[in-house]
């Protein structure tokens, strides 16, 4: 196990490394460090000095991949590519391009992206599983094949809809709750309700749906035919049989998403107006803030494969026939 | 003499269709291809989701062949200067919707603006008040009581209009169908009414209907007034939900084109050949899947305005500025969105290999391309399709999204995503302006249902196996 897990930990690293050559490619080859200068700047303050003292601040004025000047392994290691490469892998993600220091930030935002994200699946889970079972119980009636269209109906709304609309009838029109805005402690409670429910109901027809097709493919199975034979109820099979069985897929699909809740979710957040991960991200984007985008990327691909080798693992603990040797 | 303009996207929208023309009559001249599609034209829910699906391609189409119009007015007679303002067979149709433009906001259907103003009065003297609008019902001399009875009396005269269109449409789709069958016209409409056809012509003749009577609906109130209102700078808002039909159809189809031939070329090679290039193949999408999909479009698109912003003077128009941007964006999402159809095909690629006539082909000596192009290509063909009809819907969705986070679409160009993103900024206002949000919505989810819709059925006809459990 511990041996499986070292293997896919150093897996990993060739594919951080392709990442991170990527993002390199994109920040530092496609547009010079000039270029971005220059568009920061804007087209009235641009002098060559300006530029240098502007590159000098933020390390960007060393030479792209070989330093000819310098001498023995600082000729590789006194790069832009080693200097901002080495430091994302150590998770030192340095001052954004307006001087704050990243890493704090994030630190500091992923509190409340959590506060969010993670209610939003937990009750998503509970409540996609539920309706899901209930088309399942009846299927092949009018009640599940209306349900399905319901389902399709539901996911081919715009999430933004469901937003918007969810601001406006029960912020605006009911005053239950504050449209947007966070607030630490318990006063969060009153922010968080109505962005949780609206991210649960986004989600409703697409994983409903889902979910369904993979009961259906566990109630075809023998060993549900075996249960039924031996004259168990059609509630006992689909609870005790199915639901348990079913929930492998399921869960194994839901721990790859685990680690990404940390970025939150951009469009939930800057709606809202939440300080989490996903308005930090849209910010950047919006204030042209390149370190932050690139840190970012990193975050991501590293949380993404986390999640990747957590699902292995998962697959094993739940699963006994897989092993992972 | 006006000047044609090719934009790059519309070349490829170009060669999509006529890379689609192609597929057709491939597919009529043989059997077991039209099989399955005669079974998703027999379902009610394929006929009629293909009718809506082709209206939004009409649209789209029509928007798609631009040309710049000579100005007028040219003192030197032997060169004529174009307007740089590039615009579409569509804007020509949709001329007055395009040209009537108010001051700022107004209701769909008003003859008042939104908002009050101060007005000098004729005999002197100045009063607060909405003023009338300057072509939204303009005429009418006292709308406070005329405006009803007039959008009444125009919906009534539409529909009747549409009515007679619809029977001269029914009437010409029955007599084509008796053409080849020996009966006559007045059977084969008795038949198309008892729903006796083997595919459901009355479902897509009352599909057409609806369709019809819109577009008798939105003409004839669409000239007297702004059926869904004005924007912000009083631009009418019916005319930019059509032009983003263009946008969301582009997004949607050009990605996939673009990447299909990396995904199925990738996918085959991975699964074919195995060993290190299978490594190589897998190394080189997990990667690229393991960048979140936003943020790596987020970079790109940021990249790519900086390389805009220090070389204008490669773009001679705004339209070429955002037609550049649309199609950068489009090679963006096909780059994060070629990975799972590379899997998916290298799975079944993996499977194919192993099967006796692809065995026998290598044991007499066939080349590989030849064994890939002959033997596997089209027996993973049904995978390519279903997954192009199924990614279709979600790009639609993605483009609202980005464009609302700022890296999606030129803010210049319409789009469903830059119509919800400039609308949502007047939710505050009491009262609220909705016609904005509510028209892109609308058109965006028909677009979507119908796709979501049409896709169930071209994949429940492609691959049998999926059928069972629906």
């Amino acid at each position: 196990m511990i041996a499986y897990i070292i293997r896919r930990i150093l897996y990993a690293i060739p594919i951080l490394i392709g990442v991170n050559l990527i993002t390199f490619m994109l920040f530092f080859m496609v547009n010079t460090p000039d270029d971005m200068a220059r568009m920061n700047l804007g087209v009235k303050h641009v002098t060559a000095e300006a530029i240098e003292k502007w590159k000098h601040e933020r390390g960007y004025d060393k030479p792209m991949l070989y330093n000819s000047q310098a001498s023995g392994s600082a000729a590789l290691t006194d790069t832009i590519l080693f200097e901002k490469s080495v430091n994302l892998f150590a998770f030192d993600f340095g001052r954004s391009d307006s001087g704050r220091d990243i890493s704090y930030d994030i630190s500091q935002r992923m509190w409340p992206s959590l506060a969010i994200a993670l209610p939003t699946l937990i009750v998503g889970l509970l409540v996609y599983i539920t309706f899901a079972m209930l088309l399942a119980f009846f299927r092949a009636t009018y009640i599940d094949y209306w349900g399905v269209v319901l389902c399709v109906v539901l996911m081919s709304i715009s999430g933004m809809f469901y937003i918007i609309g969810g601001q406006y009838l029960i912020g605006k029109l009911l005053h239950l709750v504050p449209i947007s805005g966070y607030d630490g402690g318990s006063d969060a409670l009153k922010f968080l309700i109505l962005p949780v429910i609206i991210g649960v109901i986004g989600g409703i027809g697409s994983s409903t749906r889902w979910y369904r097709t993979i009961f259906l493919e566990e109630i075809g199975k023998d060993y549900v035919r075996t249960a039924r034979a031996k004259g168990l109820s059609e509630q006992q099979v689909l609870f005790k049989h199915v639901l348990k069985n079913a929930m492998i897929p399921i869960l194994t699909g839901v721990v790859v998403s685990l680690p990404l809740l940390f970025m939150g979710s951009l469009i939930v957040e800057s709606f809202f107006g939440i300080p989490g991960l996903g308005s930090y991200t849209i910010d950047a984007i919006n204030s042209q803030d390149f370190a932050i985008v690139r840190a970012m990327v990193f975050l991501g691909s590293v949380l993404y494969i986390i999640g990747l080798i957590l699902t292995d693992i998962s697959y094993t603990l739940v699963d006994p026939r897989v092993s992972l040797a | 003499m006006i000047k044609p303009e090719l934009l790059l996207t519309d070349l490829l929208i170009y060669l999509l269709v006529a890379g689609i023309i192609y597929f057709i009559i491939y597919t009529r001249r043989h059997e077991h291809l039209r099989r399955p599609w005669r079974q998703v034209m027999s379902t009610r829910t394929g006929a009629v989701t293909l009718v809506i699906l082709l209206t939004y391609v009409t649209i789209g189409l029509l928007d798609s062949i631009h040309f710049q119009l000579p100005l007028e007015n040219q003192n030197n007679q032997h060169e004529t200067h174009y307007s740089a303002e590039v615009l579409s067979v569509f804007d020509i149709i949709v001329t007055p919707l395009r040209e009537r433009v108010e001051k700022t906001y107004s209701a769909p259907l008003a003859a008042h603006a939104y908002a009050k103003e101060t007005i000098e009065l004729p005999q002197g003297g100045q009063q607060r008040t909405y003023p009338r609008l300057l072509y939204g019902g303009a005429h009418l001399d006292d709308p406070a009581t005329e405006r009803i009875t007039d959008i009444v009396a125009t919906t009534l005269r539409a529909l009747a209009v549409a009515l007679l269109l619809w029977s001269i449409i029914i009437y010409v789709t029955a007599w084509w169908l008796s053409h080849g069958q020996q009966t006559s016209a007045a059977a084969m409409l008795q038949r198309i009414l008892n729903n006796e056809c083997a595919t459901p012509w009355r479902a897509i003749l009352v599909c057409i209907g609806v369709i019809v009577a819109i577009l008798c609906l939105l003409t004839a109130l669409s000239a007297k007034y702004h059926v869904f209102g004005t924007d912000k700078v009083g631009e009418d808002v019916l005319y930019q939900t059509l032009k983003s039909v263009r946008t969301g159809l582009v997004i949607g189809a050009l990605t996939t084109l673009i990447m299909l031939p990396f995904a199925i070329l990738l996918g085959i090679m991975a699964g074919y050949f195995r060993g290190w290039i299978d490594d190589v193949i897998q190394y080189l999408y997990t990667t690229l899947n393991s960048i979140p999909g936003v943020l790596l479009i987020a970079a790109s698109i940021l990249m790519l305005q900086v390389y805009m912003a220090n070389n204008a003077e490669q773009f001679e128009t705004v339209t070429d500025r955002a037609d550049m941007r649309l199609l950068f964006l489009c090679i963006i999402l096909g780059i994060t969105s070629w990975t799972g159809l590379c899997r998916i095909l290298r799975g079944e690629t993996l499977k194919l290999r192993e099967t006796d006539y692809i065995q026998a082909a290598r044991a007499f000596g066939v080349r590989h391309l030849t064994i890939i192009t002959r033997h596997i290509l089209p027996n993973v063909m049904h995978i390519v399709l279903i997954a192009v009809v199924l990614d279709f819907s979600g790009l639609v969705l993605a483009e609202a999204v980005l464009s609302y986070v700022g890296v999606g679409v030129d803010p210049t160009m319409q789009s469903w995503g830059n119509m919800i993103n400039a609308a949502r900024l007047e939710m505050a206002r009491e009262p609220m302006v909705w016609w904005s949000l509510l028209a892109a919505f609308v058109m965006m989810f028909i677009l979507v249902l119908s796709a979501n819709l049409f896709s169930d059925a071209v994949r429940d006809a492609f691959d049998p196996r999926l059928r069972k459990m629906d």
